[in-house]
């Protein structure tokens, strides 16, 4: 069973790699519709990235409001 | 389509269609691509009436209120068909708002039952906001988990009466719904939307854009916004169509959601439309040198004979691919929400897929005009549909003014602010703060707003005042919140943002921590709420005799300050 902060860590990861963030570059803290210049829709996209990876089901409406990577994380950490 | 002049309720139009088209399929869910369940128009009756029984067993009355929240979904609008069926007043509420919002909502909403999913639930119930909203009789819940614990809430799929409901007929005038339009932290707007409302603007749209038996809409919308609660329910199903509900948003199965089901319809919010466009061109840039000056070509052809008229069998023969991908069916992308730049429209319409976009307000029973595609016309809203009048008040040199509304879609008022009402609907005529123009052949153009307010590209209508809150106690004399346009009047519609007008007390100095302060707090607000600048005032603000700013007065002197520079990064 991953940690919280091996979750986190590997959201951070994947997400550098689907918007092409440079490695390293996003932070737990961070927001990441400003971060990564990223609308709604993007996010979705992210969401899809992050299911197939942990291999969970995350219902849209579970990161509703959310919009830093440590809530996110969380939520995923919670149907590992 | 039911001949609605002879109804006075949707309930009483519902149950008809229901016993018209008892073969049709209604609705299709599907999840993650896999089609989960089809129900006809009778599977649809047999499932809402044991929970009217349910309901009307449990003391549900005649013009008591029950709230929705919920995702887009059938247990949504068979909820709902319940609700009228014993005479309810439906308070739909955005699934998308924080726990502590809809508990606002519904207080201010006075609904006594609450229709709900687990998950939603689960938020809800935990939420501080519980213990203030006494008046609740239940909370049904649907799709638990078997060993959940439902925090007193009964579930929805055991909500079953065994005799046959009765029927509990509404007349026009009643309230069928109450739908808010803003308010979880200022002032709620709960628009107060009659039967009448709901018929009128059916008959209305419908006569433009018509559904029929094997129509099928893509419901993506929030079915709580007034847009989706008319071409997603009430407008489909007194045609005999169908309505595809997708559990998940994701952009890959709305994708495969138009080709599974050829859709016939959409609603979507001008980002997503604009999602799509970005997502077509850069297919069409990908396309190889040949195949790119092909497709160009078989474009400029089709846009040469649509130009005066749609053409939609051409159209789907020249760009065959294009019209592939959306399913081949598809008669029209309604847009609506927000404004929709005229390129994105032309766009689409350039390649034989018509958007249908328009201008509208829930105050006015949702669309007000709409473009006719005779010709279309990107540049503008369209022109009003049939029962409405629209005119310009005190229109400037240029022709432009505020646009009035008179027509029975307008709303009887809004929820216990009966201040608020008599501003906003003057004679009869609805105030809609936004400004506009009629052109030479009877088009709307918008050009910017009269209100205190920001539309997002998602569709999000946000109040200024709503944002306050979140500024609260700030380490300052006083602060205002204001749309940046509504101080330095624009005749944009896009583009739209927030600023955090403060006056700092004497002598104090406008530091980093205060900054940090302020964009700490910003960020804590969803993500469409947030301010996009600081402006430094140093004057008090404008007071009522009871010590509330006179934002108008305000707005007025902050109007004299230079946009560019006035505006700080937050």
């Amino acid at each position: 069973m991953r940690t919280l902060e091996q979750t986190t860590q590997e959201i951070l990861e994947l997400a550098a790699k689907h918007f092409k963030a440079a490695p390293g570059s996003l932070h737990a803290e961070d927001d990441f519709y400003k971060k990564l210049g990223i609308d709604s829709l993007q996010a979705l996209e992210l969401l899809s990235r992050l299911e197939n990876h942990f291999h969970i089901e995350l219902p849209d409406y579970e990161v509703q409001g959310v919009s830093d990577f440590k809530t996110l994380a969380e939520r995923v950490q919670a149907r590992l | 389509m039911l001949d609605l002049s002879k109804y006075s309720s949707i309930g009483e139009a519902v149950r008809d269609a229901l016993e018209t088209w008892p073969r049709e399929v209604c609705l299709y869910e599907s999840d993650r691509g896999e089609e989960k369940q089809r129900i006809t128009y009778r599977e649809f009756k047999e499932r809402a009436l044991p929970l009217a029984k349910w309901l009307q067993d449990t003391g549900f009355h005649a013009g008591d209120r029950a709230s929705i929240i919920m995702t887009n979904q059938s247990k949504w609008l068979i909820s709902a068909y319940a609700i009228f069926y014993c005479g309810g007043t439906l308070v739909p509420l955005d699934y998308k708002l924080k726990p502590e919002e809809q508990w606002t909502l519904l207080k201010h909403s006075d609904a006594s039952v609450l229709i709900t999913e687990y998950p939603i639930w689960r938020q809800l119930s935990g939420s501080p906001g519980r213990a203030e909203a006494r008046k609740f009789k239940f909370v049904l819940v649907t799709e638990a988990p078997g060993n959940a614990d439902l925090a007193g809430a009964t579930e929805w799929e055991s909500a079953k009466g065994i005799d046959p409901p009765r029927f509990v007929p509404r007349k026009r005038q009643e309230l069928a719904c109450i739908v808010y339009s803003s308010g979880t932290g200022g002032t709620p707007k709960g628009c107060m939307m009659t039967h009448e409302n709901y018929l009128q603007q059916c008959v209305a749209l419908t006569s433009l854009y018509p559904f029929w038996p094997g129509v099928k809409y893509l419901s993506i919308l929030p079915t709580n916004h007034a847009i989706d609660f008319m071409v997603g329910f009430f407008g489909p199903f007194i045609c005999g169509a169908a309505v595809v509900h997708l559990r998940t948003l994701r952009p890959e199965f709305v994708r495969e959601a138009f080709t599974k089901y050829q859709i016939t319809y959409v609603s979507l919010v001008p980002l997503v439309l604009k999602n799509l466009q970005k997502g077509l061109q850069t297919r069409f840039d990908e396309l190889p040198p040949a195949k790119r000056r092909l497709f160009d070509r078989l474009r400029n052809i089709n846009k040469a004979f649509t130009q005066s008229r749609l053409t939609l069998p051409l159209s789907r023969l020249l760009l065959k691919q294009v019209h592939a991908a959306f399913g081949g069916k598809l008669e029209a992308i309604i847009v609506g929400g927000a404004f929709t730049e005229p390129q994105t429209l032309q766009f689409f319409y350039d390649l034989g897929l018509p958007v249908a976009n328009g201008y509208g307000l829930t105050e006015a029973g949702t669309a007000v005009t709409v473009n006719d595609l005779h010709p279309f016309r990107a540049d503008t809203v369209g022109k009003p549909l049939p029962g409405m009048e629209v005119r310009i008040l005190n229109p400037d040199t240029d022709g432009i003014g505020q646009v009035s509304v008179r027509s029975k879609t307008v709303m009887a008022g809004y929820l216990n602010e009966p201040e608020l009402t008599a501003q906003t609907i003057v004679d009869g005529w609805l105030m809609t703060g936004d400004m506009g123009r009629f052109d030479s052949t009877g088009h709307l153009q918008l050009f910017g707003r009269k209100k205190n307010m920001i539309v997002t590209e998602e569709g999000k209508n946000v109040y200024a005042e709503d944002v306050e809150q979140a500024f609260e106690g700030l380490a300052v004399k006083e602060y205002c919140v204001f749309a940046a346009n509504y101080i330095w009047p624009s005749r944009s519609m896009v583009g739209e943002q927030l600023v955090l007008v403060i006056h700092l007390d004497h002598g104090q100095q406008f530091t980093d921590d205060l900054r940090k302060e302020i964009a700490a707090r910003n960020n804590r607000l969803i993500n469409y709420k947030r301010v996009h600048g600081i402006v430094l005032y140093n004057d008090d603000f404008p007071l009522t005799a009871s010590l509330k700013i006179i934002r108008v007065a305000l707005a007025e002197r902050l109007g004299k300050l230079e946009r560019e520079q006035a505006i700080l990064p937050v």
